[in-house]
């Protein structure tokens, strides 16, 4: 059997569920690096400042951005989700709420970036 | 797994979903008012030391997402690593233990 | 003297599955339909070309082939709209086994469409009265939205979840099966919940919504497995399932 390729998937709703996908997978390998980081604190607040302080290199804040955005879009997606499941789906608005979801997501994101300096 | 089984894990996963979207909203407005004030030990602890509200919204917090993950990262190993059975879910309830250990512990740690 | 030919540049998948495109120069014509392209080649070029079609009006959907990587209906697929540059690559629905050439095996296409229990079940004799059902009533309107489907299996071709999870039932045979659950005369209506829940079934679908996207007759597949989703939730915790 043949397999559709990626002509077929260029579409809205397909690039949602990989972000949903993809977003969902880094967010579960990032959360036992969270709680095993807040556990620092255990060990007394110095613990939990020399992390912190480890945190403020550049590539560490763009990635907590990053980060930001990932949960944002994978609860925006997620509430779409949750929509199309327990109340309805419409051709029509499916690819409003994908760009209210995405902006809304990318505006979580940037709020964070700006909040940074 | 049976076809009960299968639709109450999907339950779960979308009763979990709902639980975390409010959560989430909390989380996401507690990270954007803490960096902007500075991330400092002082600075979150202060604001969690202590506080029974904290730790009952972190405990439900982290309860939801042991449910999640595990459910969510269950079914990309199904599809795209053909990893299905009873090794999976065995791996799935077994994560899922992991996180709630790990949050628990990362709870403790910031409001006691 | 007729002028000289536009020429279409065609890709055709000749073969099994274990066979290759093979390049043919097709004449343009106004109105022409990649139907009327395939028909041109096994007509003037090679005979030995196979590929189904009856209607040729857009009500049978037999001609259903991947045209430039999108499952379509070729008798109502108009070349203008679809060549890229003159080029048209013509292929067999995707997800389904190739028997020869553009011709696939439907075979496990309606055999999912029956693991779904996607047939009627009466309940009535001959010697009842007729159901009344109100066309107005919300379950009938359910139904209706999903009932033209004619198996043309396009959103099959379309949905990746099939192509991940090979048992998956997919969108046609759940967009049945869910029509049913809607019909208040139906009398399987355990049957069929047990049948499409699980990761065969309804549950499987992470609404890529490609095979609503594809659908030619514009149904939405989508709409109807989030409602057997809601309905198998229903019914685990009522105990039915």
């Amino acid at each position: 059997m043949t397999r559709s390729d990626w002509r077929s998937r260029g579409h809205p709703a397909y690039w949602a569920f990989l972000v949903h996908r993809v977003s969902g997978l880094l967010l579960a390998l990032f959360l036992p690096l969270h709680f095993v980081a807040l556990g620092q604190a255990l060990a007394g607040e110095e613990a939990l400042d020399a992390f912190l302080a480890w945190t403020e290199r550049p590539l560490v804040k763009a990635s907590e951005v990053a980060l930001v955005f990932l949960l944002a879009a994978h609860f925006t997606g997620g509430l779409r989700l949750l929509v199309v499941e327990f109340v309805g789906w419409r051709r029509e608005s499916d690819k409003a709420i994908l760009a209210a979801a995405g902006g809304a997501a990318a505006f979580c994101a940037l709020i964070y970036a700006l909040n940074l300096f | 797994m049976s076809a009960r089984a299968e639709t109450l894990a999907w339950l779960a996963q979308r009763a979990s979903a709902a639980i975390l979207a409010l959560c989430v909203t909390v989380h996401l407005a507690t990270l954007i008012v803490a960096v902007h004030e500075g991330l400092s030990a002082a600075a979150i602890l202060g604001r969690t030391h202590g506080s029974v509200t904290w730790a009952a919204f972190y405990v439900l917090f982290v309860v939801a997402v042991s449910v999640h993950a595990p459910l969510g990262l269950r079914t990309i190993a199904a599809e795209w690593l053909s990893w299905k059975g009873r090794t999976a879910d065995g791996a799935c309830v077994a994560l899922g233990i992991v996180l709630l250990v790990l949050g628990i512990r990362a709870v403790t740690a910031v409001t006691l | 003297m007729p002028a000289p030919e536009k020429l279409l540049h065609v890709s055709v998948w000749r073969g099994t599955a274990a066979g290759g495109f093979r390049s043919y120069q097709v004449p343009r014509q106004d109105a022409q339909t990649v139907l009327d392209v395939v028909t041109w080649i096994q007509r003037r070029i090679d005979a030995s070309l196979a590929y189904r079609f009856a209607c040729r009006v857009g009500m049978c959907g037999s001609c259903a082939m991947t045209v430039n990587g999108i499952p379509r209906w070729t008798c109502r697929t108009h070349v203008a709209r679809v060549a890229t540059g003159e080029r048209l690559q013509i292929a067999p629905l995707a997800n389904l086994p190739i028997v020869r050439d553009l011709v696939v095996d439907m075979t496990e296409f309606f055999d999912k469409w029956a693991r779904a229990k996607g047939g009627f079940v009466p309940t009535a004799t001959r010697r009842g009265d007729f159901a009344r059902v109100r066309p107005d009533s919300t379950s009938r309107r359910a139904v209706d939205a999903a009932i033209e489907c004619i198996g043309c299996a396009v959103c099959y071709a379309a949905c990746d979840v099939i192509a991940w999870n090979p048992a998956y039932l997919g969108p046609a045979a759940l967009n049945r099966a869910w029509t049913l659950t809607r019909d208040v005369r139906d009398g399987a209506r355990r049957e069929r919940l047990a049948a499409v829940a699980g990761d065969a079934g309804c549950h499987a679908c992470h609404t890529h919504t490609l095979c609503s996207e594809r659908c030619p007759t514009r149904l939405s597949p989508t709409l109807s497995i989030a409602g057997l989703k809601r309905t198998t939730a229903l019914a685990t915790l009522r105990g039915e399932l």
